[in-house]
């Protein structure tokens, strides 16, 4: 009895550790140089079994890219004296500089609500905690304008049945990073799942970061930023000095 | 080609920027403005965040204004003495100017203010502008007797101060008064505000025109310097590379603008700068009172 209740415990265990998931990354570093205009990165891995495949209900592959979380504050407008002016701001205190989700199949295939909120998939669970003042009813609201405003710079995407997964084993998907990304270490998931419930994770990171010039200039203009202002005074300065020297020089020549 | 701006952080396409820096160092070039008054809006068009943009703008200035003013130095058309006069005011004024514009960054208020400021401004400017091109225009030159300035109540207010170059004894307040709140627009709205200074300067204090636009470059230099340095070291807007493309682009566009100007008609010219100038006031404007497509915006931090 009791080998036999040990038997079906480890049966039991066995599909929730059966699958696992091997990722690689077409790149983990992305490097915002003078002349960046954005980044595809290929994100591709394998499911590893010692099973047989199971085929129902099927395997389904979401993949999650995201950016340094960052405390946002949102301002809502309202015409006072005729004019648009910011009235009213709620102050989320973390949100995704950057977040992608892909998936192998229409969202309400690949993952339950639960599920999601559990594992904080989707882009509103990537959203944390929000603090509205008491005197505004409709906090959500700006944390759908967060999401709305983000969508449109490209920022913050959804791509439903964007991951191709052959045999239920080989899976592969590219997400595109705009221009106007932040620097920070992007995670990136990969979730397996079947009927909705996660069976498996793996976790990578993409370091994005300024380098050469764009690196030394953005640094000087943190940590010294007297010396940065007095080099671009002094730019300005020798341009200046240079044109009206070359003006003279073409007049008199 | 796109290049990435390390302050802005926005990739932006370089050959605009060029352009933007070239067409405003033409009309600096035809009308002796610095052009920071059109720079600064057309880089918020451009989608460069409002506080990069007034401090870039600041650095700029600097550039034109130092390649303007070596040439009215070897004239001798810059009256030192009231330059560091206004400059005192400008200085103060500037820190001031940069003051509000971080306390209103942090109400979420700053770009109201600026847009505020420009169509204030600009609306002002481009209007007396057009009428009195078209009245150029439509009016024979009659060639009216230039009116006598009466000074009045200048003249009565103490701490009298000789300037030679100028020609005048007078107080020393109102040129620090006229230095201060051109020191505070330029920090608030990116600009040298030699449009605001010149009329001041000439119909306020009674200075020779001849010696208005060297003086008022010399004090610009330095209030735009002050400005920049004050930008950068408070919220490390000044973008090195957005002011490199807009200064080069400016340099080669100012020598076009002087070659053109001395050319073309300038009633005419006049009229269409105004016109530019009514353009950006009229679309500043209309944001500011049409419905937004998007009622919310996102500050970082």
């Amino acid at each position: 009895m009791r080998l036999l209740a040990a038997l079906l415990l480890l049966i039991a265990a066995l599909p929730a550790r059966a699958e696992e998931v091997v990722m690689g990354l077409s790149r983990t570093n992305v490097s915002i140089t003078t002349d960046f205009d954005g980044s595809d990165i290929l994100i591709f891995g394998a499911v590893k079994r010692e099973a047989a495949i199971q085929r129902d209900p099927p395997l389904q592959v979401i993949v999650t890219v995201e950016g340094p979380l960052e405390p946002v504050t949102v301002w809502r407008k309202a015409r006072k004296l005729g004019i648009w002016v910011n009235a009213e701001a709620v102050e989320i205190d973390s949100a995704p500089s950057f977040y992608a989700v892909a998936t192998s199949a229409p969202w309400n295939e690949t993952i339950s609500a639960v599920e999601d909120l559990r594992h904080e998939v989707s882009i509103p669970r990537a959203i944390r905690s929000v603090g509205a003042p008491m005197d505004i009813m409709d906090s959500e609201a700006f944390t759908e304008a967060l999401i709305r405003v983000r969508e449109r710079q490209g920022l913050y995407r959804v791509e439903e049945d964007s991951v191709e997964l052959r045999d239920s084993t080989l899976f592969d998907t590219s997400i595109s990073m705009p221009a106007n990304i932040s620097e920070g270490r992007y995670l990136t998931r990969v979730l397996l799942t079947r009927g909705g419930k996660v069976v498996a994770e793996h976790d990578s990171e993409i370091q994005v970061g300024k380098v050469g010039l764009e690196r030394w200039l953005f640094t000087l203009s943190r940590q010294m930023p007297l010396a940065y202002g007095l080099l671009s005074l002094a730019i300005a300065a020798i341009a200046g000095w240079g044109a009206s020297a070359a003006f003279r020089a073409i007049r008199s020549g | 080609m796109q290049i990435y701006l390390p302050i802005a952080e926005v990739s932006v396409n370089v050959f605009l920027l060029f352009g933007l820096g070239g067409i405003v160092g033409v009309l600096s070039g035809m009308f002796g403005v610095g052009g920071g008054f059109l720079i600064t809006p057309l880089l918020f068009f451009m989608g460069i965040p409002p506080a990069v943009a007034v401090a870039t703008g600041a650095n700029q200035i600097v550039a034109s204004s130092i390649s303007g003013v070596l040439a009215h130095f070897k004239r001798k058309t810059v009256d030192l003495r009231m330059g560091l006069v206004l400059l005192a005011g400008g200085l103060v004024g500037a820190a001031l100017g940069v003051w509000i514009f971080n306390l209103l960054k942090e109400m979420g208020q700053v770009d109201l203010l600026v847009r505020l400021c420009y169509v204030v401004f600009l609306g002002i400017i481009g209007g007396l502008m057009f009428v009195e091109s078209l009245n150029a225009i439509f009016k024979s030159r009659k060639g009216a007797a230039p009116k006598r300035r009466h000074h009045g109540w200048v003249h009565g207010l103490p701490f009298k101060m000789r300037f030679r170059t100028s020609g005048l004894y007078i107080s020393a307040i109102p040129p620090v008064l006229v230095g201060f709140s051109v020191g505070v627009l330029a920090a608030i709205m990116g600009v040298g505000g030699g449009f605001i200074m010149v009329p001041a300067m000439i119909y306020l204090l009674g200075m020779p025109t001849k010696v208005v636009v060297g003086t008022s470059l010399f004090q610009i230099i330095f209030v735009s310097a002050f400005t920049t340095l004050l930008h950068a070291s408070t919220n490390y807007t000044v973008d090195i590379l957005l002011a490199l493309i807009l200064i080069l682009g400016g340099v080669i566009g100012a020598q076009i603008g002087t070659a053109f100007g001395t050319r073309l008609k300038a009633e005419q010219l006049r009229i269409a700068l105004a016109s530019l100038v009514l353009l950006v006031c009229g679309k500043l404007a209309l944001e500011l009172f049409i419905t937004p497509s998007e009622l919310y915006e996102l500050v970082a931090g």
